[in-house]
């Protein structure tokens, strides 16, 4: 069990709000719709913050203007990975900008172990630091028990 | 002077112009009202006062002159040289709206004047000499437009902000930091739990406050040591990229190298430099974070002593294009709606000049020039100085998502603890940018966005109840003078 103050993993928009329902995710892939944006679901069983690369549920759907077919690609991953951390992910191809503009997790594993931090003592006072996923030593897909 | 005609315009006859003795500056061919800039000029809008009974236009030439290469007199040395594209050109002077005495004078520089890539050689031009010269009573640099051909020598911020998120993995919301406090006494172990608390309970950076170096108290790399573990310790809790402005300002170049290598051998992800040191130093250590992948983070310490009053001096908007191409990443804009000066329009135009890809004219925003930044990189401002989480729909508002806003005595002074503290703003924060994204009018709605949010959120209730009612309200100093339909040449 994490300790910070959420309990839970912290990345993304909304972290610190009650978990958004399907409604209010429908909002937001709408929002992101109108500014032209286009979205994609990504999903991981290792979330280390230095983790860039979640795997793709598909490429970003660029051709999708409807935030229900967003939706229906977020339900079917969810299927698949029930529990893993899924996210959405808003691209703007916009010159200048070209990156990522929207990010929220919207699925998690029942239990959230967190991460370790391994510290290893080099010159003087100064400490290398490693964070370690608690459930990283298991093999990918039998990290999160339901 | 009573020669007719020549006292008010170019002496084209070469014997004449040349003969020693003391000329006008109109005379001398600083005053060229036909004049059409060329793409490549530098364009500078100045608000000059000039002294009692002298003509607005002699004194726009001898801005002009002085800021590029006239004397008090007449030398005929200029004769060996091109002089005509090293005269820098006043080309149009208008009465300020509203302000007796005072005038803009747009003067315009040939591309050749300046140093390619040195800000210290185009500011010793533009703001040399010209701002003791005595026939004036005041002078501010008010807007300036840099062509993209010198745009170009620039290397502008090391990281940016579009590859510092990616590098953060923060995307579509404003970032969140907090200044340790107080400023200064604490020890770096005392200090180092300020980091812990605030980043574990939320926040994405701590800061240190611009007047922390290495004083008795603190050493700096007790510092650095200290605040890292705070970091890494913070990050592996919440599992979130966090990090903690180390300042490395210091007495030389040596001492903030040394300081800087330091921070990246124990992985911080910024480093932080005061306005202070310099546009040379400001330059290199630019060209170190670009080396070493590290975010560079501005304060723009001493600023106000030139940039508020809206007589004399420069105003921020210009230091902002400055300090766009000498690079840095984030930048101190003001906040507006906090304890620091800060119109709120005028603050906007400073973020735009930070974060435009093409910055369009905007007087009532202070902003004179259109300019193209030619793909140069995006600075992050930062909102800081006496602001809390009851005004986070104003911010959001007035400022969008690409900003650190910063809330140091609205955060460590919580009433319930510094981790408290810090869930309450994230919670604002979060609560307001979803609302927004979901079509709500922010603007109204805030306060009950917030009290909704407070019922799930004990923290953001004290915090609301703490200081919900706080705000600043001041007349500015500093705002644009413009009337809706600009004078033509």
């Amino acid at each position: 069990m994490m300790t910070n103050p959420t309990g839970r993993l912290t990345q993304g928009q909304f972290s610190f709000l009650p978990d958004l329902t399907d409604a209010e995710i429908t909002l937001q892939i709408e929002y992101g719709l109108k500014k032209g944006y286009a979205w994609s679901v990504e999903y991981t069983d290792d979330p280390h913050p230095r983790n860039t690369y979640w795997s793709m549920f598909g490429n970003p759907m660029f051709d999708l203007h409807d935030a229900a077919g967003v939706m229906q690609e977020l339900k079917a991953c969810r299927a698949a990975f029930p529990q893993h951390y899924i996210r959405m992910m808003a691209f703007d191809s916009t010159r200048n900008v070209e990156t990522i503009v929207m990010s929220f997790i919207v699925n998690r594993p029942a239990q959230e172990p967190g991460f370790m931090l391994e510290r290893q003592e080099v010159n003087g006072r100064s400490l290398r630091y490693t964070t370690r996923g608690y459930a990283a030593n298991q093999p990918e897909g039998e990290r999160y028990k339901s | 002077m009573s020669d007719t005609d020549s006292g008010s315009s170019q002496i084209t006859d070469a014997k004449k112009r040349y003969s020693a003795g003391v000329l006008k500056y109109k005379q001398m061919g600083y005053w060229m009202p036909d004049y059409v800039p060329k793409d490549t000029d530098t364009l500078c809008l100045f608000r000059i006062t000039p002294q009692d009974g002298v003509d607005p236009e002699e004194a726009a030439a001898a801005v002009a002159g002085e800021s590029s290469t006239a004397t008090w007199t007449v030398v005929w040395t200029d004769r060996l040289t091109a002089c005509d594209s090293y005269r820098a050109k006043a080309y149009k002077v208008i009465p300020v709206p509203n302000n007796p005495g005072q005038y803009f004078a747009y003067v315009a520089y040939d591309l050749i004047l300046f140093e390619e890539g040195s800000i210290a050689n185009m500011t010793a031009s533009l703001i040399g000499n010209v701002f003791s010269f005595k026939p004036l009573k005041a002078a501010r640099l008010e807007d300036i437009r840099i062509p993209v051909a010198y745009v170009k020598t620039f290397k502008g911020p090391p990281t940016g902000l579009v590859v510092e998120r990616e590098r953060l993995d923060k995307f579509g919301r404003p970032l969140l930091g907090a200044t340790t406090k107080p400023k200064l006494g604490l020890s770096g172990r005392n200090y180092g739990r300020v980091v812990y608390e605030g980043l574990k309970g939320g926040l994405d950076f701590m800061k240190d406050d611009e007047n922390i170096n290495s004083q008795p108290f603190m050493h700096w790399r007790d510092r650095f040591l200290f605040v890292m573990d705070a970091v890494n310790k913070a990050s592996a809790e919440t599992g979130e990229v966090k990090g903690s402005y180390l300042n490395v300002t210091g007495a030389t170049m040596e001492d903030m190298y040394e300081r800087a290598e330091f921070a990246k051998d124990l992985g911080s992800v910024i480093v932080m430099v005061d306005l202070v040191i310099g546009y040379t130093a400001i330059q290199s250590m630019a060209n170190w974070c670009r080396k070493n992948d590290m975010i560079m983070h501005m304060h723009r310490a001493g600023h106000g002593t030139y940039t508020r009053q809206k007589n004399h001096g420069v105003s921020f908007r210009v230091i902002a294009k400055w300090l766009r191409l000498a690079g840095c990443d984030h930048l101190h804009c003001g906040t507006a709606v906090g304890k620091l000066e800060g119109d709120p329009m005028t603050v906007q135009g400073y973020y735009n000049v930070c974060r435009d890809s093409y910055t369009k004219m905007d007087l009532p925003r202070g902003l004179y020039f259109d300019q193209d930044w030619a793909d140069l990189k995006k600075v992050m401002p930062v909102a800081s100085g006496g602001i809390h989480a009851g005004q986070m729909h104003q911010l959001i508002d007035l400022f969008g998502d690409d900003v650190v806003l910063q809330f140091g005595g609205g955060t460590i002074g919580h009433p319930m603890g510094i981790q408290a503290g810090a869930v309450a703003n994230r919670v604002a924060l979060e609560s307001m940018v979803k609302a927004r994204n979901e079509g709500r009018n922010i603007l109204e709605e805030g306060p009950t966005i917030l009290k909704q949010a407070a019922q799930t959120c004990t923290p953001l209730k004290a915090a609301l109840d703490t200081w919900g009612e706080i705000s600043f309200n001041y007349q500015s100093t500093d705002s644009s003078d413009y009337t809706s339909t600009p004078t033509a040449a």
